[in-house]
Order: structure tokens, then sequence, then C-alpha cells
């Protein structure tokens, strides 16, 4: 079946996100696709738009606005139904889950538009997972940053080198049952109550 | 032993989310041995879908959308109960400076009276010559519609050809009447303490002034989630009933409005949650007006879940044509609201409860003494217009309903 002909709409305040789902729906062969970031003037914009298919993070406040819109069927020309069927219960929880809702003309053909939602959890998940990944790394990074500072600390105070400044911080997390990073951050939150300005 | 409950709660952050918020922070959950879990939402879909996949097994929600949801109109809902209210009152209805003075020139006062302020508005839309009217409220199936439909209503203003109602959330309200987008709109707080004080509009009339003492917000619960947890259930209407205690007495209204301004709760200045505590509004240009009833989240039965609210926000389903009437559709209606629930978990605490499930809406004129189990005070309840609703006649309320 040719997915084009159908007239997408993906809102998203989250701009990166919703530059994914476009891609992923022109790649997957839909070529009317617009994309919403900016909710100044939402109404109007779907009106005029006029979409088949509205793909719309779950979080978004202006999802009692769109609802609204779409039992008023003046306000679009076909009334749009929620997209998850009610009988779909996995997909409505896959969807949740992602962060993802959507919604249809009504009358339109489930198989249809299944894949684009498919399409949009996947993406809304890969996004997630990306955050998720860039959350870790920045966390890392941080962590990396305090023992690095509390090794320089133990090798100035007490002459070690850098490896034994490290199996130092080592031993102390083991026989504390803390982390690395929680030991060297005391020692770094002393050496400053200590000594201010002679940490740095 | 006591065996603890896990309970997630989502909420909406709004005033009236404060039996829930004070329940967890207070302790009263914690008594219950509740862990009780509160998740906060931006608008009443995701509160709808969460309960709906079970993210979440209750939540603070809109009185007549679990109603709305058992009759088919609001998918993907799950079956919904509701075994509590969560207080009475707390909405208003705010307009922008230009049509507030446009309403005084028409005899509209300060003291926010629904009758004399609704013709004032009605005379304002006569003499306009401009666009029609705007205002926003916060869902189709909330007592923001039907409260602000019903005045206008009754004011002789037909809400869809006089005026356009549409939806906005309730934190782009202030902007958009700033912003000439709407005229007015109807919220909850602290939505119109915000519109008046930080957007220059002005009160035009409150929710207790159109109908005093009516329902506003309840306890939705995954009705799957209650029968398999009843005794969860019972212990969180034991933990509400107390919150609700706490939330009544005016000694605590400047913690509850600390509180409720932590960014994990409302996320709003202390100074624009006191006002609907204490029943001291801002209306526009200095003036704060004293308002009896404004939110009542104890006092006159105030948490229980009547039949005849449940009804009379069906009616008003039917009125505004979201949902035609059958006495299938009636029963349905009637049986999402469960006093029986209520009853059942708070019967241990000794407190007067009403013994009917329904009553006549809008028959007490003044505060009246009811119920045999103790000393409880119900009304005044009174419709602006002196209407009444009698929940054992429902089909000719609604044949003696007109849009406007």
């Amino acid at each position: 079946m040719k997915p084009s002909g159908l007239n997408v709409l993906v809102i998203d305040e989250n701009r990166i996100r919703a530059a994914i789902i476009e891609e992923g729906l022109r790649d997957a062969g839909y070529d009317q696709v617009t994309v919403i970031d900016i909710m100044h003037g939402l109404a109007r914009r779907i009106a005029d738009l006029n979409p088949d298919v509205i793909v719309i993070d779950l979080e978004n406040p202006n999802r009692d606005m769109l609802e609204s819109m779409f039992q008023l069927s003046r306000a679009v020309k076909r009334p749009i139904a929620m997209f998850v069927d009610r009988s779909d219960e996995a997909s409505i929880e896959a969807a949740v889950e992602a962060g993802v809702s959507a919604y249809i003309v009504d009358g339109l053909k489930q198989e249809r538009v299944r894949p684009i939602l498919k399409m949009a959890i996947s993406r809304f998940n890969a996004f997630s997972r990306l955050n998720r990944e860039l959350e870790e790394t920045r966390g890392e990074l941080e962590n990396r940053k305090v023992i690095d500072r509390a090794k320089g600390l133990l090798m100035r105070s007490r002459g070690l080198s850098e490896d034994e400044a490290y199996a130092l911080l080592r031993r102390t997390a083991m026989n504390q049952n803390r982390k690395i990073v929680e030991i060297a951050q005391s020692l770094v939150t002393a050496a400053s109550l200590l000594d201010p300005g002679g940490t740095q | 032993m006591t065996t603890r409950h896990a309970i997630t709660a989502g909420f909406v952050p709004l005033l009236d989310s404060a039996l829930l918020v004070v329940a967890r922070e207070m302790g009263f959950a914690e008594e219950q041995a509740i862990d009780l879990t509160l998740v906060r939402e931006r608008s009443w879909a995701s509160i709808r879908d969460r309960l709906a996949v079970r993210h979440i097994d209750v939540a603070h929600i809109l009185g007549p959308m679990p109603i709305a949801g058992n009759l088919g109109l609001n998918v993907p809902a799950p079956e919904m109960i509701v075994p509590m209210a969560l207080g009475l009152g707390g909405n208003a209805v705010t307009v922008s400076a230009a049509l507030w003075h446009a309403m005084a020139e028409h005899g509209a006062t300060m003291d926010l009276d629904a009758h004399r302020n609704g013709v004032a508005l009605r005379k304002a839309i006569d003499a306009r010559k401009t666009a029609p009217l705007r205002f926003g409220v916060v869902h189709p199936y909330s007592g923001h519609n039907y409260e602000l439909r019903y005045w206008l209503a009754a004011s002789g203003i037909d809400p869809d050809r006089d005026m356009e109602i549409l939806v906005l959330p309730p934190p782009d309200m202030g902007d958009a009447l700033a912003g000439n987008v709407i005229d007015g709109y109807c919220a909850g707080e602290p939505w119109n303490t915000f519109g008046v004080l930080r957007r220059g509009g002005h009160l035009a009339t409150v929710k207790a002034a159109i109908w005093r003492s009516s329902p506003e917000k309840v306890l939705g619960v995954n009705a799957r989630w209650g029968e398999a947890n009843p005794e969860a259930m019972a212990a969180l209407l034991v933990a509400l009933h107390q919150a609700s205690l706490w939330c009544a007495r005016p000694d605590n209204h400047e913690a509850l409005a600390k509180l409720l301004a932590k960014s994990a709760y409302v996320g709003r200045d202390v100074e624009l949650l006191l006002p609907a505590l204490g029943g001291n509004l801002p209306v526009g240009g200095g003036v704060v007006q004293s308002i009896s009833d404004f939110f009542v989240p104890n006092a006159k039965a105030a948490t229980f879940p009547w039949k005849s609210h449940a009804l009379w926000f069906y009616t008003q389903m039917i009125r505004w044509r979201q949902i035609e009437h059958t006495a299938e559709r009636q029963r349905i209606a009637a049986e999402t609201y469960r006093p029986d629930l209520y009853r059942a978990a708070l019967k241990g605490l000794g407190i007067a409860m009403p013994s009917a499930s329904a009553k006549v809406e809008g028959a007490l004129t003044a505060a009246t003494p009811v119920g045999s189990s103790g000393a409880l005070t119900l009304g005044p309840d009174g419709f602006f217009d002196g209407g009444r609703f009698d929940p054992d006649d429902v089909e000719a309320y609604i044949a003696s309903q007109s849009t406007g």
C-alpha cells in the first residue's frame, strides 16, 4: 500500500525529537509531513492543515484543547478520533509507555495508519534512550573530574603517585562499602572546607 | 501486622490537588500504611491515558470525566469509579479589563453577583459591534464548561450562538486573556487569581455564586484496580478524609499554600494560592472580595460522592449535545459515583455522613442540619437562578433545559 497521500502532522515542543520523527516518516515514504514545535496559534494551524493523522507527545499540555477541537467538527472539517483503537490494549500501552499520542481522521483504516504509530513509538523510544545515554555520559564525565581532583589532593598532601592515590581511594571505598566517586567527593568537599581556595 | 499499600496517584497542578498532596506530605497516607506516589501531569488527557494503561491507579480528576469515559465519550478510558470527591467549588470566571468595563457600564458589580453580572454580560454582548466574544474553559467534560454554560444560558446568552467557547490549558489562560485571544475564561485556582493579579483580568463571578457548594474534582479510580485492591482504596479514602480536615483548618492555610507552591506540586507563588484557601479573592482594581464557600475541602460533606452530582453532570452532557439521553446511559452515569464505598471506608471513624446517596440539588436556601449519625450540615446549595435538580426526575429536568 502506498503510504503517501496521508497528510501527517507532528506536534512536539521538542524540536530534536520532532525532527527525528519527521525524518522517519519521510524515510517510510510519507511525503506530506508537517512539524509544529511552537504551540502559539495551534488551533488555527491545525484547522488550516486539516491533517489525516496527528502525532503528538503525550505530555503536551494542549492535548485537551486538541481533543475538544475534534469533538466540535466545525473546527476541523472531519471529526478525528483517537488513533489507538480501544480493543488494541497492547498498542495503547506501548504508545503511552513511549510518550506518544496520535489521532486520525475518523474512518481511515487502522492498517493504513498503524505503521505511523509504530514508527513514532520506536523513534520516541530511541530518542529517550539517546537522552538517557547522554545523561549517563555526562554523569560519568562529572565523576571522572571529581576523582581526578581527589587524586590530585592525595598526591600533593601525601606525596603519592597517581596510581597510589587511586588505589587509596578504591581501598577506602571498598572498606566503607561506598562508591569511589562518593569518597572522592567527600575528600574534595572536606579539602575545600579546610582550605577554601586551596583546592583549585 | 499491617499490610502496606503502594498507590500511585496522578494529579494536575491545581489548588484542589491539595487533598492528595496533604495526604502524602502531612503523613496521613503514611498513618494508613500507604506509600503514596504522586505523579504530576499537564493535561487531563494524559491523566486519562495513564489511568487506562495503569501507570497510575487513581487520580485527581474533573468530576464529569469518569462519567464521560464510562459512557465511551472519551477514549482510551478504563472503566472508572468515583468513591470520593475532592472538595466543592473553587472555580471562577475571569474576564478582560475591556470586557469588565463594558459589563460595568451595564450594571456589573464587584460583589460578583451571578444574576446581575450575567445580565450585564448579556447587555454587553447585545451592544457589541465587533466579533463574538471568546471564552476559555479547561475541558469539554468539566464542571467549568457546564457551570459557565449554565450561567450564560440562565442569563439569556446562548453559549454556542452568541459567543464561542474553546478549550485551553489553564496556565495559558492569563496570557491568552492579556493577548486578546480570549475575552474571558472559567478555570480553577490559582489561574483566576493569576489572571487578576498578574494579567490585568477581572473576576466576573465565581462558581460558588453560580451554584453554591457544587461538585468539582473527584478521586477517579481505575475500577479494575479498585476491585483488586479494596483495602488499599479504603485506606486511601481515610487518609484523604484526614487530609480534608487538615486543609479545612484556617490556621493551616499558610502552610498549605507553601506546600502547594513547591515546584513538585502547583509550583506557583504562595500569594497566588492563599486567596482561594481563605475565600478572599482579588477581583481586580485592588479590590478583595470575601466569598463564602469559595472552596470547601471538608465541611458540608464536601468529599461525599453524591449520585445527584453525577446525574447533574450527565444532564449537562445531554444539554450541550455531547451525548443523547437513554435510560441505560443515565444508569451508567449514576453508578459511576460510589457513595457506598465512601461509607464503608469511613464508617469506622465515627464521623457524620449523609444517609442518602442523592439529594435534590438547589433545594437548601440555608445551612441545614441533616442525618442521624452526628452533626452534619448541608447547604446552602442554591443555583443562582433558583433552579432545582431532582435526581428522581432526570427526564423532566432534561426536558426543561434550553440552550440559551
